[in-house]
């Protein structure tokens, strides 16, 4: 087993995990004021995709991200007034949004670059792996920190500003109380609504970065529904982290060892449709794991699922 | 969102179904004309190429699976639940009715019939499993049917890639059913799954509509509590409604297969995406089945059309899936669909 931990499954596992950290964290901010954001797969792609066309258009990664950050919370806007000033349901918006995200991004990338299914081009400039020559050579932590995209580091701090403003500050305590108690939050002079369509924006952007990080960080391409599912194992990391950075974080690890793993039992010689499967039924043996457990506390769930 | 608004409050005649309908063809249009289409023209090519004479064959052939999983995902929103797995559904038992036929001899007629319920079989009890996960541990159903999807497609894709793989060809298929057992032309590209199909619909409808259970059902949609309360067994009611979903979408499969592919390949039920659209026909409707099933059929037509877009105009006939997605997100943001579900 311990042979399997190699460099590289240490190294492309923590790239696996940076769009999902990404997702989940976008997910627990939308879930501790009370939205239950099932649409990170769709964000997650058009994400991807204003990278990818952000990147071309503009030659260079930074324009990437900020045109993947800018459409994804455009995108976010339908969540953020749907659920809120509209008073739609949430479950049904995702829904939509994930179609019309799959739907959209395939429409023009047909449209604009004249392609389906995958585009690439050289004028795409990908995210830069930043090797931190001091460490490069050292086992596990150079494995672990050297030659990683700007945009894991920014994860990983994002996991921690996020668990300080969330537990530590008075505008968390406010987020906190929107999603627990939105009449109490109310009552005591916070406006719900913009307190909701605000944090679902932020997330928004969030997500936009995910999707950069899927498109630019180890591939320069975009191809059709790239996200491949990436954005439900998000919301399942949501959901076992009880909305809770940290724990989504400790999910999304796992989740991500397991599809780097899937990689490197692909190169033993299995098949891919079985190794596809693994980050899968890890994701659901983890979900049965930890329910049956809670079910045996007798604890009550506190996930933002209906 | 708010323009969208004040143009609904400014037309407060038109019903919300039609009005969602005409706020997609406007959006929709605008996305052609600003990638430099002609919207008049990809109207038309979609309306022509879905209801001229002689494309309805197509149209119909179309809506048969499409109308499948709209009821797969009708029957469980009935009752306030989501079943996001039909993708894996459907690829049981299109694999399962593609088997059968290959592997265990017999009479043609019969074998379709052991193979279709076959297919049904093994796709329900696939389906209850994410409702057992529910009632017995508390997993939520709406994400576990959904995870349970890949493992399942992963696992048939392996099966038709490589023990059971047809040989003879360099695709990732199983051999071709014996023609005894094919599904019977009625005329020209229609065959018998439509009358299959047809009779289920019905039978859907009935149940729904005069049965204990399918008012069970709706009371449930309602207010899942009170019917607890008032005696409904919601667990076995899961359970029981899930297998019937499952069970439909093992339907889809079979028929798609001995109907017109006559063999099982890889990618080849999932690519036209009737799961996805299904769901959005059923939550167009509410889940009230013959609202869904007429929504189903007007996606086909919308579908169909699309081809015929591509065809005529070069536009890509995924512009009908943004359609279709803007229609029901308008739905549910300006007239509250789904508001009812036993979300919270």
């Amino acid at each position: 087993m311990l042979d399997f931990i190699t460099p590289f499954l240490v190294n492309s596992a923590v790239q696996a995990i940076t769009p999902l950290l990404l997702a989940a964290l976008a997910g627990t901010l939308c879930g501790r004021v009370g939205v239950f954001n099932m649409a990170l797969e769709g964000q997650m792609l058009v994400g991807a995709f204003a990278a990818v066309v952000g990147s071309y258009a503009t030659g260079s990664a930074l324009g990437g991200i900020a045109a993947a950050m800018l459409a994804t919370v455009a995108f976010s806007l339908i969540l953020a007034y749907g659920v809120t000033v509209f008073r739609g349901d949430a479950v049904v918006i995702c829904v939509g949004m994930n179609l019309l995200a799959s739907g959209l991004t395939a429409y023009l990338l047909r449209q604009m670059f004249g392609v389906s299914g995958t585009f690439s081009d050289p004028a795409i400039v990908g995210l830069e792996k930043i090797r931190i020559a001091a460490i490069n050579g050292w086992p596990v932590i150079g494995w672990i920190f050297s030659r990683q995209t700007a945009l894991t580091w920014v994860a990983w701090i994002l996991v921690a500003v996020v668990t300080v403003v969330m537990f530590r500050t008075p505008l968390g305590l406010r987020l906190r109380g929107v999603g627990e108690d939105p009449e109490a939050a109310e009552t005591m002079g916070v406006d719900v609504t913009r307190y909701r369509i605000i944090t679902v924006l932020v997330a928004g952007a969030i997500v936009g970065l995910a999707g950069a990080q899927l498109s630019l960080g180890t591939v320069s391409i975009f191809s059709e529904d790239m996200s491949a599912g990436r954005g439900w194992i998000a919301v399942v990391a949501v959901m076992l982290g009880r909305n809770h950075p940290l724990w989504a974080a400790l999910a999304c690890v796992l989740f991500g060892f397991a599809d780097a793993f899937s990689v490197r039992l692909q190169g033993q010689g299995l098949p891919n449709q079985v190794t596809d499967v693994v980050p899968y039924v890890v994701t659901l043996v983890a979900l049965v794991l930890t329910h049956t457990k809670r079910r045996r506390r007798q604890d009550p769930t506190i996930t933002a699922s209906p | 969102m708010s323009d969208i608004a004040r143009s609904a409050r400014r037309l407060p005649r038109i019903p919300p179904v039609p009005l969602a309908i005409l706020v997609g063809v406007v959006l929709g249009g605008l996305l052609v004309l600003v990638s430099g289409g002609n919207p008049v023209e990809a109207y038309t090519a979609i309306v022509t190429g879905a209801l001229a004479w002689d494309n309805l064959p197509d149209t119909l052939n179309w809506a048969v699976p499409l109308v499948g999983m709209t009821l797969v995902a009708a029957i469980p929103l009935r009752g306030g639940m989501i079943n996001l797995g039909g993708d894996g559904q459907m690829v049981i038992g299109g694999l399962v009715a593609a088997l059968v036929p290959l592997y265990i001899p017999g009479p043609g007629p019969l074998l379709i019939v052991v193979a279709i319920l076959a297919a049904m079989l093994a796709s329900g009890l696939y389906a209850t499993i994410a409702a057992w996960g529910e009632t017995r541990h508390g997993i939520p159903m709406l994400i576990s049917s959904l995870l349970l999807s890949y493992p399942a497609i992963g696992i048939c894709s392996y099966i038709v890639g490589f023990p059971l793989r047809d040989t003879t060809t360099g695709l990732a298929q199983t051999a071709m059913v014996p023609e005894a057992v094919r599904l019977p032309v009625l005329s020209g590209p229609l065959n018998a799954g439509l009358l299959i199909m047809a009779v289920v619909a019905i039978l859907v409808v009935l149940y729904d509509r005069f049965t204990v259970g399918g008012y069970e059902l709706r009371m449930r949609g309602l207010n899942a509590r009170f019917a607890g309360y008032g005696g409904v067994p919601l667990a076995r009611q899961m359970t029981g409604v899930m297998f019937a979903s499952g069970a439909i979408a093992g339907l889809v499969g079979a028929l798609i297969v001995l109907g017109s592919q006559f063999r099982f390949q890889d990618g080849a039920l999932l690519s036209p995406g009737y799961t996805w659209s299904g769901l959005m026909a059923a939550l167009l409707a509410g889940g009230e089945p013959l609202g869904a099933i007429l929504a189903g059929a007007f996606f086909a037509a919308l579908q169909t059309g699309g081809f015929a877009m591509q065809r005529e105009t070069s536009i890509p006939r995924v512009l009908t899936m943004v359609l279709q997605s803007i229609i029901i997100l308008f739905l549910a943001i300006r007239h509250g669909v789904g508001r009812r579900r036993e979300t919270r």
